[in-house]
């Protein structure tokens, strides 16, 4: 029975990583953009279909994991260059209606590309046996994806906390007009920074792959949860975006044994018991 | 080296500067003074480009300024402290001081830290947890690592303890020595008195009153005209 629970509590660490990397990427967008963006589960979905294809087309998950992320943060910067810059100063209910226009837009094409049914990826050659520990079993692919999206975040950590880029990212996030006069070129960090962002995407949305394969409407499902996400641990917070995030996996994945029918319900009441303690979120700030 | 000529800028519908006109030379420190909303900041906001002037020129070692972007403008070597002093709050001393640093300036890191010894004692210390003295040095600070050609100050003083201002005036003067040449905007008369070359009084968007230091001192009557209230 312990067994069934640190099952449950790996698999939820594991949706709580890909979780992270959806949201952090979304509210390191706010934080310095005061940019929302709907697109960033279509691009999350994007990243699970180049997964996909690579992997069909080399059988190397590992060319994947390096090329599809490249491709989707590729994409964002291209899209910032022709349309996203253009509403930076509008009103956040514009910035809605335009990405998820772009959402839309991803997700369609995806269905002429890809085709309506879902796509399954395999689980990558070397990490398709079972991790024992005593009676314990767990999926060697799983734990990996823990690991590597640990060391993800770490690195994001490092980029964002002891780089002058990083530095320049939190200047920006507090007052982009002394950013420029400090002679730095805001519109380069804007760009990089949306691409970064979205990139972290596109590294969860292969990393899900293997599990959750790929299908047109994942985008909309991952899109409300990294809203939860942010909302719980705070909008531009990168502690609210791991506390959040493995939160909201941990009672998803618990709940799943616990009450199956009520596991989406407890994500949105854990969301409701933080904004009603703490409106900001667990780290944010007014 | 910066020479300001007829200027008009607005805030939306709002004619603030109604004509600004001035220079500043190699080596000067030069103040702007007048009343509150006269157009001091809107001046100093227009040579740096966060306002753009509608009309007029701001040139600056030659070349034309309006119309370039304010990181453009301030690569240039046009370094503007403003009044707020925008310390980044959830950054430490020292990284506020980092992100400015560009090579070729006439100030390193080191130098800085040696000019202000508070800030190389708090330079692990977050910006919020500065007092607003250690903010405005601060602020100077990073100005200087950012390579200024010249500085252009919004009213450094403004509510410092009268200690504080004294070691300010003594920045100034020092900073000045080196042939940085300063625009100040201040309210505190005594400061721009001890430092200043020359004074411009604007008022309602125009330049009323331009003048050598000792034209000013010399004509009590301008002071009393332009300047009464807040002096």
């Amino acid at each position: 029975m312990l067994n069934v629970y640190l099952f449950q509590v790996l698999n939820g660490l594991g949706l709580g990583m890909i979780y992270f990397l959806i949201s952090v990427g979304l509210t390191i967008i706010f934080g310095l953009l005061n940019f929302v963006n709907f697109a960033h589960g279509a691009f999350f979905l994007l990243g699970s279909y180049l997964c996909y294809t690579v992997v069909t087309l080399t059988g190397n998950f590992w060319l994947s994991l390096f090329v599809a992320p490249l491709g989707v943060a590729l994409l964002a910067w291209i899209t910032e260059q022709v349309l996203i810059k253009r509403a930076y100063h509008l009103p956040h209910t514009f910035q809605i209606l335009i990405t998820l226009g772009m959402a839309l837009i991803i997700r369609e094409a995806s269905i002429m590309i890809w085709g309506p049914i879902g796509k399954s990826v395999p689980t990558p050659a070397g990490l398709d046996g079972v991790f024992r520990l005593g009676s314990f079993a767990y999926p060697e692919y799983r734990l990996f994806m823990i690991v590597f999206a640990a060391v993800i975040g770490l690195l994001l950590w490092f980029l964002l906390e002891r780089t002058r880029f990083g530095a320049l990212v939190r200047a920006g996030s507090e007052d982009t007009e002394t950013v420029s006069l400090l002679g730095t070129n805001i519109f380069k960090l804007f760009s990089l920074t949306f691409a970064l962002g979205v990139g972290l995407a596109g590294v969860a949305g292969v990393l899900s792959a293997p599990i959750r394969g790929a299908h047109p409407f994942l985008g909309e499902e991952v899109l409300g949860i990294a809203f939860v996400v942010v909302v719980i641990g705070g909008m531009g917070s990168f502690t609210g975006a791991l506390v959040g995030g493995l939160l909201v996996g941990l009672v998803q994945s618990l709940m799943t044994t616990i009450w199956p029918q009520g596991a989406s319900l407890m994500i949105y009441g854990a969301m409701a018991a933080v904004i009603m303690l703490r409106p900001y979120g667990l780290f944010g700030r007014s | 080296m910066l020479t300001v000529t007829d200027i008009h800028s607005y805030y939306g519908k709002s004619h603030v500067l109604e004509g600004v006109s001035l220079t500043v030379n190699k080596g000067e420190l030069v103040t702007l003074l007048g009343r509150n909303g006269a157009g001091k900041t809107t001046t100093l906001r227009s040579i740096v480009g966060i306002v753009s002037p509608r009309q007029g020129s701001i040139t600056f070692d030659g070349s034309e300024t309006v119309g370039m972007e304010t990181f453009e403008i301030a690569r240039r070597g046009i370094a503007l402290v403003p009044e707020h002093r925008g310390i980044f709050r959830m950054l430490t001393v020292a990284e506020n001081l980092e992100i400015a640093v560009r090579s070729g300036s006439q100030w390193s890191l080191a130098d800085v830290y040696g000019l202000f010894p508070r800030l190389w004692e708090r330079r692990k210390n977050g910006g919020n947890a500065l007092s607003g003295g250690e903010q405005q040095m601060l602020a100077i600070a990073r100005a200087l690592v950012n390579g200024p050609r010249i500085l252009l100050l919004d009213e450094p003083t403004e509510g410092l303890a009268p200690v504080i201002v004294d070691e300010l005036v003594n920045i100034l003067r020092e900073i000045k020595r080196s042939g940085v040449p300063v625009l100040l905007v201040e309210q505190n008369l005594n400061v721009c008195r001890k430092l200043a070359d020359r004074h411009y009084v604007l008022e309602q968007g125009q330049v009323v009153y331009h003048g050598t230091a000792a034209e000013f001192d010399a004509d009590p009557t301008i002071r009393d005209r332009y300047l009464a209230l807040s002096a």
